[in-house]
């Protein structure tokens, strides 16, 4: 079911001798995993919504080689990089937006060391910036008496020490925002960084995401918002083995202003 | 005869002073094992991060209980020492109280001293009780059983004596000057020790000149033993914890290095026109080694952090491996590179200055795969750090040996890694459907 999204690629603007504003960058989770791609397209929704001019790589896009590094394969990570460098300085690119603070943070602070060059911007960041610009209107009472906690991903909080831009969005919406007790610069990661997403975690007594799910749980919220495509995942896992799917849900920022939206 | 006592004091300072300046050196020497990194850079920034983390203290605070305590031990610490100039002179020259012709300065000085003294004493027992009643996490947990445990434990002692020591020094002097003997002349106030003073009522001038005399020569000696243990303890972080600031990394947390080495290899890799076959411009090279398996293939800033690392915990206490009972503990990373650091050093002490290989290295021997890949790289221990001890650089240099020197990922890891050289994605799917989700 398409809702006619509006997504240009790189390679059509460069055809019609366009270039975009921004360039959006899916990233893998974003291009391929079931529940990210519902926050792809809800980002986009609201890109097209607000006439942000804006395109993506599609096709081209490779992995940013973010996760590759964060194993140890350093080789990997250059080789990826290089080549996405190659590409992006070619179609001129200067200002990247993307919805995984992985990428985001590999972006903005691993490429420049090898020659790409970028305004980097995580997309609560963006949205942040369409609100202020007002480009954004929504509907504040969609999450009337809603219950939000917000978890911080490691990548945007600790990494890039960005706390405010998602709570200033949440801020905008009439919900009550509460917070966990670890949250912002204590926040517990959610069990995915470092490659975890793709292994078994060693041996322990305890999963990683279900620790945090309590932390969420404990504030009682309605909806568990985040950031990330692969917070998204523990968390939900997290509430699915608390047995509170039907009470509680997670959602991405941009999922979030979308429906608030009625995109 | 007052002689014999200047030389003795002499002797014991230049003694004190003498070993530890031999064991500085050797720490300085062990720290530039680690391989090259410029950390020039930016000095302004440097200084204030010194300032506000080292000497102001302001990562201590997050935790406000432990924080609060250890600024007052510290400010104890550095303040008291002031007093340690006139024992000098004292011992020296042998005068006695040289500095209290300044009068009602004098007076201020040594009755802030004894106040300070008197919290020291106060809030080094509340450490203690922290520690061994009621037994708080971050102290109890098996990282630190052994020789860990004991010196925390030491250090406390240590404190503990050489402020008694203070005080008994103190009240025998006051009590001595009340009474107006010899050159106890009066000098000084005692906010403290004047309720410590009226139990040498009634014993003789001469056993409380003794007194006197005895704890003032054990407080100094005291001292000196203490600044002599540093070397061989976790309380090296009086010192080090400044220079440790001063050197840390200053980019954003969630930037990781990138290898210069591996950038040649790839560059010439993708460059169409490299002569496969070309020979190396220099044959002798020795072939870059990728990542570290031992201390001499981390940096000098790692090591330095290694030393500064005074094993609070407070970095393992918010490690999510850590909580859900995993065995990485980032403390103990820092700790195994010390402890193998040390014995690299005494292998070069024992072999004229030269590293004779002992069958043994940092991975393997003291951090084990299993702790390396439990890492999330969240940055929490480097967050939690109070003197920006970064745990993670070291997990990171390991994790990159295990992979680009040994292949040794776990086979998931492999899987994934495959999946982007193949595929452009850490899953397997085609990179021509990237943009399927458009129409889903």
């Amino acid at each position: 079911m398409s809702d006619n999204l509006i997504v240009p690629t790189m390679a059509q603007m460069m055809a019609e001798g366009k270039q975009p504003e921004i360039l959006f960058w899916v990233g893998s989770a974003g291009s391929f995993d079931d529940r990210a791609k519902k926050i792809t397209r809800a980002f986009v929704k609201i890109l097209n919504k607000a006439n942000v001019n804006f395109a993506v790589l599609g096709t081209e896009e490779s992995c940013t080689g973010d996760v590759a590094k964060r194993a140890g394969n350093e080789f990997l990570f250059q080789m990826q990089a290089l080549m996405n460098i190659e590409l992006l300085n070619a179609y001129g690119v200067e200002k990247i937006v993307t919805c995984d603070p992985h990428s985001f943070n590999c972006l903005k602070n691993e490429y420049p060391g090898l020659g790409g060059n970028y305004e980097v911007l995580h997309h609560t960041q963006f949205i942040q910036q369409l609100l202020k610009e007002g480009r954004i209107n929504f509907n504040k009472d969609t999450y009337k008496g809603s219950r939000i906690t917000f978890h911080d991903p490691c990548y945007l909080g600790r990494a890039n020490n960005e706390y405010q831009a998602p709570r200033e969005i949440l801020s905008q919406i009439n919900a009550e925002i509460v917070e966990m007790k670890r949250s912002k610069s204590s926040a517990l990661c959610c069990g995915a960084g470092g490659a975890q997403m793709f292994k078994e975690p060693e041996k322990g007594n305890m999963e990683i995401n279900v620790l945090r799910t309590q932390d969420a749980l404990e504030t009682t919220p309605n909806i568990i918002a985040t950031g990330c495509p692969y917070c998204n995942t523990m968390m939900t896992d997290g509430v699915k083995f608390a047995h509170k799917e039907n009470e509680v849900k997670v959602l991405d920022i941009a999922e979030i202003i979308a429906n608030a939206q009625n995109l | 005869m007052n002689f014999l006592d200047n030389i003795l004091f002499a002797l014991l300072l230049g003694a004190g002073i003498g070993y530890f300046t031999m064991n500085v050196k050797k720490l300085i020497r062990n720290i530039k094992l680690g391989q090259d990194v410029d950390r020039s850079d930016n000095s302004s920034e440097r200084w204030k991060n010194m300032m506000m983390v080292a000497l102001g203290q302001s990562k201590m605070v997050k935790r406000p209980i432990a924080g609060f305590l250890h600024i007052v031990v510290y400010v104890g610490f550095v303040i008291i020492n002031i007093e340690i100039i006139e024992i000098i002179i004292d011992g020296l020259f042998g005068t006695h109280r040289v500095l209290s012709f300044m009068g009602g300065l004098y007076d201020v000085l040594i009755g802030s001293f004894e106040i300070l003294a008197f919290l020291v004493l106060v809030t080094v027992s509340i450490f203690w009780i922290r520690r061994n009643v009621v037994k708080i996490g971050r102290f109890t947990s098996t990282d630190l059983n052994g020789k860990p445990r004991n010196d925390a434990n030491y250090i406390l002692y240590f404190e503990i004596v050489i402020m008694s020591l203070f005080f008994t020094m103190n009240s025998a002097d006051l009590h001595l000057q009340t009474l107006g003997i010899g050159h106890y002349s009066q000098a000084g106030s005692f906010p403290i020790s004047q309720f410590i003073a009226p139990i040498y009522n009634g014993i003789s001038e001469g056993t409380v000149v003794l007194i006197e005399r005895a704890a003032w020569w054990l407080h100094i000696a005291g001292i000196l033993v203490f600044l002599n243990y540093l070397y061989f303890s976790k309380h090296l972080h009086i010192l080090l914890a400044f220079p440790n600031t001063f050197y840390a990394d200053l980019n954003a947390k969630g930037k990781f290095n990138n290898l210069e080495s591996v950038t040649n290899e790839v560059k010439l890799m993708m460059d169409p026109n490299a002569d496969p076959f070309a020979a190396p411009a220099n044959p002798d090279a020795v072939p870059a080694k990728f990542g570290a398996s031992d201390v001499q293939d981390l940096n000098w800033v790692q090591l330095l952090n290694a030393y500064s690392c005074t094993e609070c915990g407070r970095c393992t206490s918010s490690c999510p491996a850590n909580l859900t009972g995993k065995k990485l503990s980032p403390r103990k990373i820092m700790m195994d590179t010390r402890d193998r650091l040390e014995e690299v050093g005494r292998n070069i002490d024992l072999n004229k200055g030269v590293f004779v290989d002992d069958g043994k290295s940092l991975l393997n021997d003291y951090i084990t795969p299993e702790e390396l890949w439990a890492c999330t790289t969240c940055n929490a221990c480097v967050e939690e750090c109070p003197i920006n001890i970064s745990p993670l650089s070291i997990i990171i240099e390991m994790r990159r040996y295990l992979v680009m020197e040994q292949s040794a990922a776990p086979m998931e890891l492999n899987n994934m890694m495959s999946n982007i050289e193949n595929n452009g994605a850490p899953w397997q799917y085609n990179q021509m459907d990237r943009l399927n989700w458009i129409n889903e």
